[in-house]
């Protein structure tokens, strides 16, 4: 069941909605990746990689607003998310590489938290 | 090159078009302007969008800011693409692009993906050990430079914008785009001139 104006068709699913007045989340915020594994609920379709779930991170960019892969999957009205441009330490998240290597993913703003503070101070 | 397609996946590909034309989703003129779309394309999009950003500042600040609109002001139409992304390369820093979770790649500008790119190997292994993948592929960063592994997950496509080997002074736009191989957009490679990698 597709609802009006949700998933008109291949030309409207990657143009970004300039909606991000509303972004949760500014340039330079401490984010963590929610710690979540909905494929163990059911059939889903998620764009977070698994490496990701529950890792803190830096965002470098807000990329606009995109309807939700999650919905658009199943045909389901699909409201837009705010994508971010998200930057990870590399080594800690396999325990190895080398020191100041980074990986930069797209996530959604629904996936993403508030980095709590360091847990100690270095 | 890719191994010819098995006849049992030809006919479900059949299947699933007529479907599709059946319930009035795809014409068959849209199916053939959407493949003339992609054959067009060629990595020689994006080595020129490269070349210019090599030689003309504005235009490299305005590939950074948006691809997509340096895209169609090089005739290639972007309507229903995604967003184009560049990542740009500068001394101390080397960005690899993959999509871990299938095989996004930036067809609008660069055409259709090698298969190696779509490949379990490169997808698991360029995140988790870019170093070790560069190494095999005979890419040799100068020392220092870190490496950020771009995972194209969602909604943009990304290409790198590799930095102007020395050497190159006084080259016209031309010479220069012809060093920038589909490798070098993807970050597998860096542009290397034909002398130096015959040196090698």
């Amino acid at each position: 069941m597709t609802g009006p104006g949700s998933v008109a068709g291949e030309s409207g699913q990657h143009e970004a909605r300039s909606a991000p007045a509303g972004a949760r989340f500014a340039v330079g915020d401490r984010v963590r990746v929610k710690d979540d594994w909905p494929e163990r609920r059911g059939p889903c379709h998620i764009r977070t990689p698994h490496y990701l779930r529950g890792r803190d991170g830096r965002v470098e960019a807000v990329l606009g607003a995109f309807p939700n892969p999650e919905d658009l999957a199943f045909a389901r009205p699909a409201p837009v998310r705010t994508l971010y441009h998200v930057l990870f330490e590399q080594p800690p998240i396999w325990q190895e590489g080398e020191p100041g290597d980074t990986a930069l993913v797209e996530i959604f703003e629904h996936w993403l938290e508030p980095a709590t503070p360091e847990r100690k101070a270095a | 090159m890719s191994a010819p397609a098995r006849a049992a996946s030809v006919a479900r590909l059949e299947k699933l078009l007529a479907a599709l034309m059946a319930k009035g989703l795809v014409t068959e003129a849209e199916l053939a302007e959407m493949q003339a779309r992609t054959d067009r394309a060629s990595p020689e999009i994006g080595a020129r969008m490269v070349a210019r950003a090599w030689l003309d500042p504005a235009w490299r600040a305005r590939l950074v800011a948006s691809g997509s609109e340096c895209a169609e002001a090089m005739g290639v139409s972007m309507a229903g693409a995604p967003p184009l992304g560049v990542l740009e390369d500068r001394p101390g820093l080397h960005h690899l692009v993959v999509c871990t979770l299938c095989s996004c790649y930036p067809r609008a500008v660069l055409g259709y993906p090698p298969s190696w790119y779509k490949s379990f190997e490169y997808r698991s292994r360029a995140i988790r050990d870019p170093r070790g993948v560069l190494a095999e592929w005979g890419t040799t960063l100068p020392p220092g430079t870190k490496i950020r592994v771009v995972d194209s997950t969602a909604d943009y496509r990304w290409m790198v914008l590799p930095m102007r080997p020395e050497g190159t002074e006084g080259w016209s736009e031309d010479q220069l785009a012809a060093l920038v191989t589909r490798d070098a957009l993807v970050g597998v490679a860096l542009p290397v001139l034909p002398m130096a990698a015959a040196a090698e």
